[in-house]
């Protein structure tokens, strides 16, 4: 065999074919190596293959990248936060986690990048607190608040330095742009598309040529710093303040991102600033990687704060700086010999974006990696196969990010070094903790990695000890079970003083910063800072702002709870730390160049105004309103005002004139954004203040008058929104004058493009709409026509925002003008073509005739509002919201016998209906029945509904239960009207039809299926046999397992309808029998049904059975007779005097059983019987059974004492409280503390709940020395 | 504060204190319980009018002298207790 001759012909065809592709042959792939009759000839159609692509990129990354480098990279970089999606699918999750997937939990998934932005703050160095520190100076390395203030000036500064740079180089650019539109077009050939791979091989000098045409900001020189940052954040430019985003590279490590200085999330080791521009193109940028934003040269402040993880991760991790991680210059050094294996690096702390993309990547290289000489020597013959050299051209690839995080090799040498064992070295399955800490996630290794270091705890100074002891606790707080996360509370929240302020919140911050929190990890730890805070006190002074930074986030989440918990927390912690260190923290954050930080602190302040009383904050809210340094300041302090108005709603009205004095300047400001937030807060003080104060808003209506003449756009929206939420405040005469000249503006306003400018006249023609001088006339021939033709068009049908404020604005204005105006002008639009929008016009006809009546509604609309009806609702096609069913039945209802020559229509079109393939049409249609049964009978179509009721009756063998549900709730309807006798198909026919339904699972059609049966127990009980009755009894004893509480007790219900029916003593003995049952819930139902079978069939046909089978020796049973006679007696009340002396000797057996339950449930029995016998000469009874329950009072059990307790307060209703007085002063004053506790507790509840009667009872005290407590009055007799 | 104590009204034992004047707890002396007797009971005279009538006709006073006295009886005993706190100090 010639193999050498083989290989040689190989590679000279090889080369041929690089030579063609190299000269671009059109498509050489189609020339190949794949069969021509499999995949047809190559020469045919030489473009078969345009359009695919020819190779395969080698990251994920890299297709999204080539044509997105000029969009917007900010939203993509956020993105890439949460994490990969491969490696999450794996994540390790909590035991219980059931298979089902779930939405996730994490906060940052939901929020939107706005609220991302959060993760730009940073958590800042604590603060000088000058309480604390009296008259000394402070220390220079403590912030103080001038520090702050200037840090403040300093970054406004730069940002105005930027911003005049930026317009500068723009304007360069235009003029370039100028230059060059004026010069002749040059080919563009030339520059072939810059491709990242091949930066090696590029020649300097094409390089050099590219770079003078290309625009890519990664290609700016560093000598112009901040342009192509600038440029790279271009999300922000529509913002209001085009403010440069503060680089979190730059400024301390938010130890949210990093654990400490060493490790940087852009994962790829490759650092921004260090590399000159060139290099940029050598690097791919990493799937679930962090895009680096080019490097600017700033203020570093590394040195200057030390973040605050950086101290918490000792020795251990300082020795093994992986190079992957190193932002040195190149991650190839000399100095990195020593680099350790990634599972070192595992050890370290990493962000979580880095552990994911670790593990995929060894997952990746484990089965990727290449063939050794000897597994293809295994593998392959011996023979026919020869060696060959590498040729020289080639090069393995060796850009760092190709290999993430292999192990790399020295000097590029791959030498091989014996691996040192190393027993620390984490696989994939997370360290067990001792000390019964719960589980890791990938997550809080770089939180509370050095929980992992099994160093003994004695080697560590005090301080490293109270650290470590911090993180366990807040590791259990975080992810243990609930027994350890609220013994972990009470231990910090013990202990908070001792811990610290400083350490506590080092590590409670950083953990609220972190990326991937879950809802229910914040809520447990915003917990714990609520709990310290309490604890603290004053000593969280120089940690208020780090807190701030922390929660003020909260203030803008958009879960409702999350909001609360934010407010609670900035309220505490301002009464903890008073109006000034609140005032001093966030005042440097009041001309915040970022706009999020202004907006979240205006938030805060509000709440701090309500913590501490707006008079407090008066003054300064006054100063910041008229700062004359900035608009930003201004412009927060009129928020701040705005945002007060809608946190304390009519609590601003005390101070409303005030409030309104601070901000009243600010409409005539010359920044627009000043004067469009001072109407809008005029607004929300006025929405607060309704519908008082209008003197307080004196002063500026003037000005708001003036400034809907004079402005346009978003200002005069805004100033809109002010008049229309001042008028209704106003006396009707003023209210009618203002309405008729805003509404000029209004109505010009109504053909507005703008949606934003569109919803705010929507909503003030509302208010004016629905003040009391605005006459119906003026709304009719003035407001109507205009509104009609601008706003009741199919665009509007389409946003729903647009689309609730229409349908409201409308039935406003029906109150006023009434039905048939509002009816008679949309009720051709019922038959419009576009869905959404006679959905819209359907609405509001069900919310005008719902308000209204129908009364106004003549003959000929009358027929017109019943036929376009039945067109929207037969024409609809998807109805999510039954708005169109609601309608019907809306305006049916409003109708009453008005609809009767429609009727037979209207059944047609529903038994039709009923019959359609779709299921959702089918629901509707047995929906409709039950909502119009009522009018049907008003309008004695009783034979139409039998009618119906038969049609019902043949679909029950439906098979959607949403559907079958629904024909069960129509069959309902109409028993329930036309009754048991005239129902068709009869009674007796129909229920055994229902038996097996009962049977089915759903919630739907057992509640529906439940009430049906029990309606027919309760009302048709004889027309069917005993016999049936009892196989249903069957059946009710399953479905008291249902989840729904409905169901369950018409479940319940039922059974006391049957027994009625078919006498106690059978459904009893069905009953008895499953109180031997093992699940609790049913049990539990069992006894309540006993007890309604008691109560509807006397209890004497019950009791004897009932007491018979507390003799079964099961303490199940024995525990459900006793709930049952608590329950019986709680129902039958005052009838239980007959019985009492009957049970009693069983309460005795009970209340001295050993076991707890029993007590608990005989003293609750005990209660009930008490309570319902009180008045009735029971009296030696009760005293009997109160001897049996008050040895219980010192139970510890939590349920019994209960028990007991409460029976004892129903002894004292029923005894009086002078006996249990009686019983008490035995022990009020035992030498025993805790029997003292416990009887004073007796006393206390005795005390509150018969003050008054005590009087009487009291001891008679002697007097003692000058005390004087003899009260003689009571013995007196005339 | 035991764990039964979460449910029912003693939880806010201290609220409770502030709301009710009369209630008492483990370290009560029978001086501070007394003291309360006393009020709770002159208090209750006050209130109810037919007792004040009652007591009038027995000691043969007017109902506004009797309403009277029982007040100067609180005056009094206020008297006591600041003395008896100030024994205390």
């Amino acid at each position: 065999m010639d193999v050498d001759a083989e290989i040689s012909r190989t590679q000279e065809e090889r080369r041929k074919l690089e030579e063609a592709l190299a000269a671009g042959a059109p498509m050489a792939v189609s020339s190949v190596t794949f069969d021509t009759d499999l995949y047809g000839g190559g020469g045919a159609d030489p473009n078969r293959f345009a359009g695919y692509d020819t190779s395969i990129p080698a990251s994920e990354d890299d297709a999204a990248e080539d044509d997105t480098e000029a969009a917007n990279p900010a939203p993509r970089r956020l993105a890439a936060y949460t994490g990969h999606a491969i490696a999450a699918a794996d994540l390790p999750r909590s035991a219980d986690d059931d298979a089902l997937p779930k939405r996730s939990q994490r906060i940052i998934d939901r929020e939107d990048d706005y609220r991302r932005r959060r993760l730009n703050q940073i958590i800042s160095p604590e603060r000088h607190d000058p309480f604390a520190a009296g008259e000394a100076t402070p220390d220079p390395s403590v912030r103080t608040y001038a520090d702050v203030m200037r840090d403040a000036a300093l970054a406004k500064k730069k940002e105005d330095l930027m911003r005049e740079i930026a317009k500068k180089k723009k304007e360069e650019e235009e003029k370039e742009k100028e230059k060059k539109a004026a010069a002749p077009e040059q080919p563009a050939a030339t520059t072939k598309r810059r491709n990242r791979w091949d930066q090696s091989q590029d020649s300097d000098a094409a390089a050099g040529a590219k770079k003078a045409k290309t625009s890519s900001d990664w290609d700016a020189p560093d000598a112009t710093p901040g342009i192509g940052r600038w440029d790279a954040t271009p999300g922000r430019v529509g913002d209001a303040t085009p403010s440069v985003r503060r680089n979190r590279w730059d400024e301390t490590p938010t130890p949210g991102r990093m654990a400490d200085a060493d490790a940087t999330p852009a994962a790829g080791g490759v650092t921004p600033g260090a590399t000159p521009s060139g290099a940029w193109d050598a690097t791919p940028k990493l799937p679930g990687g962090v895009t680096p934003t080019p490097g600017k040269k700033q203020r570093s402040r590394w040195d200057e704060t030390p973040a605050s993880m950086g101290s918490a991760t000792p020795g251990g991790l300082g020795a093994a700086t992986p190079a992957g991680y190193t932002p040195g210059p190149t991650p190839f050094g000399a100095e990195n010999l020593a680099t350790p294996t990634p599972s070192q690096i595992a050890r370290g702390p990493m962000t979580p974006e880095q552990y994911q993309l670790m593990r995929w990547e060894r997952d990746i290289e484990e089965r990727n990696r290449p063939l050794t000489d000897e597994e293809l020597d295994a593998m392959f013959p011996q023979e026919g196969y020869k060696i060959l050299e590498p040729p020289a051209s080639y090069q393995p690839i060796r850009t760092p990010a190709r290999k993430l995080l292999a192990t790399p090799t020295p000097l590029g040498t791959p030498l091989y070094a014996i691996p040192e064992e190393n027993r620390g070295q984490q696989f994939d399955v997370p360290k067990e903790l001792g000390g019964g800490l719960p589980l890791m996630k990938p997550e809080d290794y770089q939180y509370f990695g050095t929980l992992l270091n099994e160093e003994e705890e004695e080697q560590l100074s005090p301080e490293e000890q109270k650290e470590r002891k911090i993180m366990k606790l807040l590791l259990k707080v975080k992810n243990g079970t609930p027994p350890q996360r609220k013994t972990a509370l009470r231990q910090l929240t013990d202990k908070a003083r001792e811990f610290g302020a400083g350490p506590l919140f080092n590590k409670i911050l950083p953990l609220l910063m972190q990326p991937t929190l879950e809802d229910q990890e914040r809520h447990l730890l915003v917990k714990v800072i609520d709990r310290v805070l309490y604890k603290l006190d004053e000593l969280v002074r120089p940690f208020v702002h780090k807190i701030l930074v922390v929660i003020e986030p909260l203030l803008i989440d958009e879960d409702y709870y999350a909001r609360v918990e934010g407010r609670e927390i900035i309220s505490n912690l301002s009464k903890a730390a008073g109006l000034a260190t609140m005032i001093a923290a966030m005042r440097p954050d009041i001309d915040n160049i970022d706009e999020y930080v202004r907006n979240t602190t205006a938030r805060a302040f509000s709440v701090v105004a309500s913590a501490l009383g707006i008079p407090a904050l008066l003054p300064f809210l006054k100063a910041v309103c008229q700062s004359k340094k900035s608009w930003q300041a201004r412009h927060t302090g009129i928020k701040i005002v705005q945002q007060i108005a809608i946190l304390m709603g009519c609590a601003v009205l005390p101070h409303l004139k005030s409030l309104v004095e601070i901000i009243e300047h600010g409409l005539s400001d010359e920044n627009q954004k000043v004067r469009t937030i001072t109407a809008l807060s005029l607004a929300a003080l006025a929405e607060a203040a309704a519908p008082y104060g209008i003197e307080s808003f004196d002063t500026v209506l003037k000005p708001l008058w003036k400034g809907i003449r004079s402005h346009r756009g978003k200002v005069l929206a805004a100033f809109l929104k002010a008049i229309g939420f001042i008028i209704p405040l106003m006396d009707a005469l003023y209210a009618s004058y203002y309405t008729k000249e805003v509404m000029q503006v209004l109505i010009r306003e109504f053909q507005s493009p703008d949606e934003e400018m569109k919803k705010i006249v929507l909503k003030v023609v509302k208010q004016c709409v629905s003040t009391e001088g605005v006459e119906a006339d003026y709304i009719r021939n003035d407001i109507l026509p205009d509104f009609f033709k601008h706003f009741w068009v199919r665009r509007m049908a389409l946003d729903r925002r647009n689309y609730k404020q229409l349908v409201e604005t409308t039935v406003e204005m029906a109150n006023k003008v009434g039905v048939a105006d509002i009816v008679g002008r949309v009720v051709e639009d019922l038959k419009d073509e576009s869905e959404p929008y006679r959905r819209m016009v359907m609405e509001t006809i069900e919310k005008v005739v719902a308000n209204l009546g129908a009364s106004d509604i003549d003959a000929r609309l009358e027929e017109l509002l019943i036929d376009g009806i039945l067109y929207a609702f037969q024409e609809q096609t998807s109805d999510d919201a039954n708005v169109m069913l609601n309608g019907f039945g809306a305006v049916v209802n409003a109708l009453g016998q008005r609809v009767k020559p429609y009727l037979p229509q209207i059944c047609g079109t529903i038994k039709w209906r009923l019959n359609n393939k779709s299921a959702k049409v089918r629901q509707q249609a047995a929906d409709l029945i039950s909502r119009i049964a009522i009018v049907m009978k008003q309008c004695q179509e009783e034979q139409l509904m039998g009618h119906l009721g038969v049609v019902l009756y043949e679909y029950l063998g439906e098979e959607y239960p949403e559907v079958l549900g629904s024909i069960l709730g129509a069959l309902k309807a109409i028993v329930n009207v036309i009754g048991m006798t005239k129902m068709t198909p009869p009674i007796k026919d129909l229920l055994p039809r229902l038996t097996p339904i009962l049977k089915n699972r759903h919630e739907k059609v057992q509640e529906n299926c439940i009430d049906l049966v029990g309606r027919i127990a309760d009302r048709g009980a004889e027309f069917v046999p005993a016999r049936e009755w009892m196989r249903i009894c069957f059946e009710l004893l399953e479905m008291l397992k249902a989840h729904k509480k409905g169901i369950r007790r018409a479940t319940v219900n039922t059974f006391g309808y049957i027994a009625k029916a078919i006498g106690p003593q059978d459904v009893l003995a069905t009953l008895l029998n499953n109180l031997k049952v093992q699940e609790r819930q049913n049990r539990v139902c069992t006894t309540v049904a006993i007890a309604i079978v008691a109560e509807t069939c006397s209890p004497f046909t019950v009791l004897p059975a009932l007491m018979n089978e507390y003799r079964v020796p099961e303490l199940n049973v024995q525990n459900g007779v006793l709930k049952s006679l608590s329950f019986l007696f709680e129902y039958i009340g005052e009838m239980g005097k007959d019985y009492i002396y009957a049970v009693t000797p069983l309460l005795e057996d009970a209340l001295m059983d050993r076991d707890l339950v029993h007590r608990q449930t005989a003293a609750s029995a005990v209660k009930h019987m008490a309570l319902g016998v009180a008045g009735l000469g029971c009296e030696d009874a009760l005293v009997h059974l109160l001897n049996y329950v008050w040895p219980n009072i010192f139970e510890t059990s939590p349920h019994v004492i209960n028990a007991v307790m409460e029976a004892i307060e129903g002894m004292r209703v029923a005894l009086g409280a002078a006996v249990i007085l009686n019983y008490c002063l035995q022990g009020l004053f035992h030498p025993a503390r805790k029997v003292r506790e416990v009887y004073w507790k007796i006393y206390n509840s005795l005390y509150i709940g018969a003050q008054d009667a005590l009087v009487a009872a009291y001891p008679a005290l002697e007097d003692d020395g000058d005390n004087i407590f003899s009260r003689p009055e009571l013995a007196m007799f005339v | 504060m035991q764990a039964s104590d979460r449910f029912n009204i003693n939880s806010q034992l201290e609220h409770l204190q502030a709301k009710y004047v009369g209630t008492g707890h483990a370290d009560l002396t029978r001086f501070e319980w007394a003291v309360n007797i006393q009020r709770d009971s002159y208090a209750s005279y006050i209130g109810h009018y037919p007792m004040l009538a009652y007591f009038a006709i027995a000691e043969n006073e007017s109902i506004g002298r009797e309403r009277y006295n029982f007040m100067q009886v609180f005056r009094q005993q206020q008297m006591h207790f600041d003395m008896a706190l100030l024994e205390d100090v």
